[in-house]
């Protein structure tokens, strides 16, 4: 069993906005420098997802990917160190200021060029873009059945030749199941993922991490980066709001409660 | 431009979010046909999608898409629009939507973008806005392939009005398409009142609650309001609520008239699902926290005696006349 897993070196998601900046003319958003960078959390989950499957296989291999620059190589590392098997880092000029589209196209040859990969994992969405459209496109392009948002996924048939998921929905959950190759989706319901262990971030300098350009996907670079991508952002802004918060004052707490009653009343609220 | 949207139900009739969709694509279509896809309806849906702006209506029967599952949504919707010759797809963005949109994406040559809260023309050419950055940041991306597939959130554009004097033409599908998944089991939450999308009181509860039983205490509130109880992502984590209860980014979007948060700091993946509400009330211990920034009222305090207060003065109200 060969499990790849695609997962995104990102500034962390939950730092305050105030550690952001805009850049009106490169259209992007800038984090402030020195800020903490992480695996992308649902990519995390998706590693954990993994993890949890080669404890019910012995013997799975798991396979990170990530396409970035040169400091994403920490996301790989962390994913070793979760317990991760080996890295590919994706990297060449030419997958610069890509989309969604583009992403999918590099990470699914890198797929391809593994060509042993039964399970394809993914996070449900970035946490930076929060686009959730790169899983679902790589098991477009490698044309295998896709299954989204997992909160469990777990293996099943004599040689495991089925992956079974429970799909979160908006009203509950389904269970749902497909045979290998698949591509499935993780969402944050998966669970927390593990901490890296001593044990495993000292093995972790030791196991093996490629880089691949885009020649060595055979991919031509028209289709890359800027020069692939369907969608051009136009325009990023912050967007304003106006409201000025009223704070209700009495001197205890159930005073406080009666008189946002009134206060409502009165504003017409109720 | 001819437009697909994949009509999601919720029970037997089309979710709000989707007769939204309606209404966006007849302004977008400028006089060229809207055509909406419905999967295991009913086929009297066929006038009511009709009526709400519809021009074609493809419809799955109950009767034969007995067994119906995001492949054979997937399947049917490509073909929906590659025959009817769409060049914009949409869907709400709820996992249904979130779910097909990329693959029909990827089937289409098309540009994507999800999370949308508008759409617009500008020289020919389709403008998506979202927000980007756990709702910190709005995006404006230009699509630039033949074909888009966007989701929408809710609450952005009102639903036509019923016209029963519209007409259109209605397609039954004969045969549901092979799948490559097969569904073992639902588990649906019990479904109890008004759907939080639906509702026009939240009262939404947060790591502040301490605990499942904090939600006890805003449920009386809920009633009195005769509205439900939702959620931030922490409390359904941590498996005090339910996860079908989540508000946000990833959760769910809900447009009420009135947003209790109590206990709910106001990050922006929180707000992104509740931000359009008409009017936010906050109830914290901590009068810094962000969530004062989004409320038009503010009481800081600790809930747990704040909220049945609350709760008995509003029973007190003389009643609207
Ligand atoms: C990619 C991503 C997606 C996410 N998606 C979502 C999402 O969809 N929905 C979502 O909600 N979150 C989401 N989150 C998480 C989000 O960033 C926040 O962590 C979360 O919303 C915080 O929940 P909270 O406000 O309940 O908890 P906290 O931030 O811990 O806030 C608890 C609040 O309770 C107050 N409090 C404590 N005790 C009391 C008391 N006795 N009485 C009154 N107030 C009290 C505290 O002052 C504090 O403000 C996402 C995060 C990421 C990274
Ligand atoms: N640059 C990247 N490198 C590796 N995996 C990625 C990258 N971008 C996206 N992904 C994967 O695709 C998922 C969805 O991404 P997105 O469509 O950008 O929201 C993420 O959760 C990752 O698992």
């Amino acid at each position: 069993m060969h499990i790849a897993v695609c997962i995104k070196y990102i500034p962390d998601p939950e730092a305050a906005f105030s550690q952001f900046s805009i850049d009106e003319q490169a259209k992007k958003v800038v984090p402030a420098p020195g800020l903490r960078h992480v695996v992308s959390p649902f990519d995390e989950q998706a590693i954990e997802a993994a993890l949890r499957v080669r404890e019910q296989h012995a013997g799975a291999r798991i396979t990170v990917i990530t396409l970035g620059n040169e400091a994403s190589r920490n996301a790989l590392k962390h994913g070793l160190a979760m317990g991760a098997d080996d890295g590919v880092l994706l990297m060449d000029p030419a997958f610069d200021d890509g989309d969604g589209y583009t992403t999918t196209l590099a990470l699914s040859a890198a797929i391809r060029k593994l060509a042993t990969v039964d399970l394809v994992l993914t996070g449900r969405q970035a946490a930076d873009g929060d686009a959730g459209i790169v899983g679902a496109g790589i098991g477009e392009e490698l044309n295998l059945p896709v299954l989204t948002f997992a909160k469990a996924v777990v293996m099943e048939g004599a040689a495991a030749s089925v992956v079974r998921v429970e799909r979160v929905l908006d009203d509950g959950t389904e269970i749902v199941e497909a045979d290998l190759p698949a591509l499935v989706t993780v969402s944050n319901e998966l669970g927390a993922p593990r901490a890296p262990s001593l044990r495993e971030t000292m093995r972790a300098a030791r196991k093996p991490m490629v880089v691949w350009k885009a020649a060595d996907l055979e991919l031509d670079v028209a289709t890359l980066g800027a020069a692939g991508a369907r969608t051009a952002r136009e325009r990023i802004f912050v967007p304003s709001k106006a409201v000025q918060c009223e704070f209700i004052e009495a001197a205890t707490p159930e005073e406080q409660g009666a008189r946002l009653a009134a206060r409502l009343r009165e504003a017409k609220v109720l | 431009m001819s437009v697909l949207i994949a009509i999601e139900l919720t029970g037997e009739k089309p979710s709000n979010a989707s007769l939204e969709l309606l209404a966006l694509a007849r302004t977008l279509a400028n006089g060229n046909p809207v055509v909406a896809l419905s999967l295991g309806a009913d086929v009297g849906l066929t006038e009511t999608l009709i009526a709400r702006g519809a021009d074609k209506v493809v419809l799955g029967a109950r009767e034969t898409f007995t067994d119906i599952n995001s492949d054979v949504w997937a399947t049917c919707a490509t073909d929906a629009a590659r025959k009817h010759g769409a060049t914009l797809v949409l869907a709400p963005h709820t996992p249904f939507g979130a779910d097909i949109a990329p693959r029909l994406a990827f089937r289409l040559n098309a540009a994507c973008a999800t999370g949308c809260v508008s759409i617009d023309r500008q020289d020919g050419a389709l403008l998506c806005t979202r927000a980007a950055h756990g709702g910190n940041v709005r995006e404006v991306l230009r699509m630039k392939a033949r074909v888009t597939v966007a989701t929408l959130r809710a609450g952005v554009y009102d639903a036509l009005p019923a016209d029963t004097t519209r007409k259109g033409e209605g397609i039954i599908l004969t045969e549901p398409p092979p799948s490559r998944i097969r569904v073992l089991e639902r588990k649906r939450d019990a479904a109890e009142g008004v759907r939080l999308e639906d509702a026009k009181v939240i009262v939404a509860g947060g790591r502040g609650l301490g605990g499942a039983e904090g939600f006890k205490v805003l449920e009386p509130l809920a009633h009195a309001l005769g509205g439900v109880v939702g959620a931030s992502r922490v409390p359904c984590d941590l498996n005090w609520c339910s996860h079908a209860m989540q508000i946000g980014l990833t959760g769910k979007t809900v447009t009420p008239e009135l947003y209790i948060a109590v206990g709910i700091s106001g990050a922006s993946h929180h707000l992104a699902g509740c931000g359009n509400a008409k009017t936010i009330i906050a109830i914290n211990t901590d009068k810094d926290a962000a969530i004062f920034r989004e409320a038009r009222f503010g009481v800081t305090g600790d809930f747990a005696k704040v909220v049945p207060a609350l709760t008995a003065a509003i029973r007190a109200l003389p009643k609207d006349l």
